[in-house]
């Protein structure tokens, strides 16, 4: 399945955009996709860490991607 | 939320009781949607007004934490920041810091507002604003909301110095 990621921050300098598409097995799961995008993109291993969200909550490793999902690389967050 | 509204006119049995019962349910509704107000803005945030729209005859104390930004970090001069949101998460982390405060404290009503895109030195990022009976619950949970703000909200800040733009804290 094909899949976009939004990217935030330092994120989107990394992957040059604001969002890319991934082409992933359909029972991929956050795990998979980190694995694919560090890579596809190394940089990001270099930050202290990041989050994915899955339709606007912090995903865990084991999660799966559905199609259609909203994927977004959250790195460390600095508000306020 | 204790019902729906769907609920609550398709009752059948109309007491004098289950009546005024509904209504004081019905208040509690209506309170719960206006004792929140989030923001997330790209225009200067307006300090007064936030304080003037948590403040109610019920309060006994209002804590404001104001963020400011400050014109260096690490004694190197920052010229500006530049914020940016993941702004539908944004809004619903900082609902859920909001109902946390909301089940932690006897706080009655909670503001959040935060700035996005670019601001110069001295000007206001966030404005967070408590009002509760007392002081303590006041206090404990404008600490705690900034603080969690600064660890679960998508917004992310870019300082820019004279030799070059840093997002914060995103490498060890």
């Amino acid at each position: 399945m094909k899949i976009n990621v939004l990217a935030f921050g330092v994120a989107k300098e990394i992957f040059g955009s604001s969002l890319v598409s991934l082409e992933l097995t359909n029972d991929a799961t956050i795990y998979n996709l980190k694995y694919l995008l560090e890579q596809q993109y190394p940089r990001l291993k270099q930050l202290a860490s990041y989050m994915v969200a899955v339709n606007n909550e912090y995903a865990l490793p084991g999660d799966t991607i559905h199609e259609r999902d909203e994927i977004a690389i959250i790195p460390p967050v600095s508000g306020g | 939320m204790i019902f729906g509204i769907k609920d609550y006119w398709s009752k059948d049995k109309w007491t004098k009781e289950s009546l005024i019962f509904d209504l004081f349910v019905l208040d509690q509704l209506i309170n719960d949607m206006t004792n929140t107000q989030i923001l997330l803005s790209a225009e200067t945030l307006n300090i007064q007004s936030c304080i003037d729209w948590v403040m109610s005859p019920e309060s006994g104390g209002i804590d404001v934490f104001i963020g400011t930004v400050r014109n260096a970090t690490k004694g190197k001069a920052v010229l500006k920041l530049d914020f940016e949101a993941y702004e539908p998460m944004a809004v619903t982390e900082m609902e859920k810091i909001v109902q946390q405060a909301f089940d932690k404290w006897p706080v009655q009503r909670v503001l959040i507002h935060h700035r996005t895109g670019v601001l110069q030195v001295g000007e206001v990022p966030v404005i967070i604003a408590v009002s509760a009976a007392h002081r303590d619950a006041a206090f404990d949970a404008c600490r705690y909301i900034i603080d969690t703000l600064k660890q679960t909200v998508p917004i992310w800040k870019k300082e820019a110095f004279e030799d070059g733009d840093i997002w914060v804290a995103a490498h060890p």
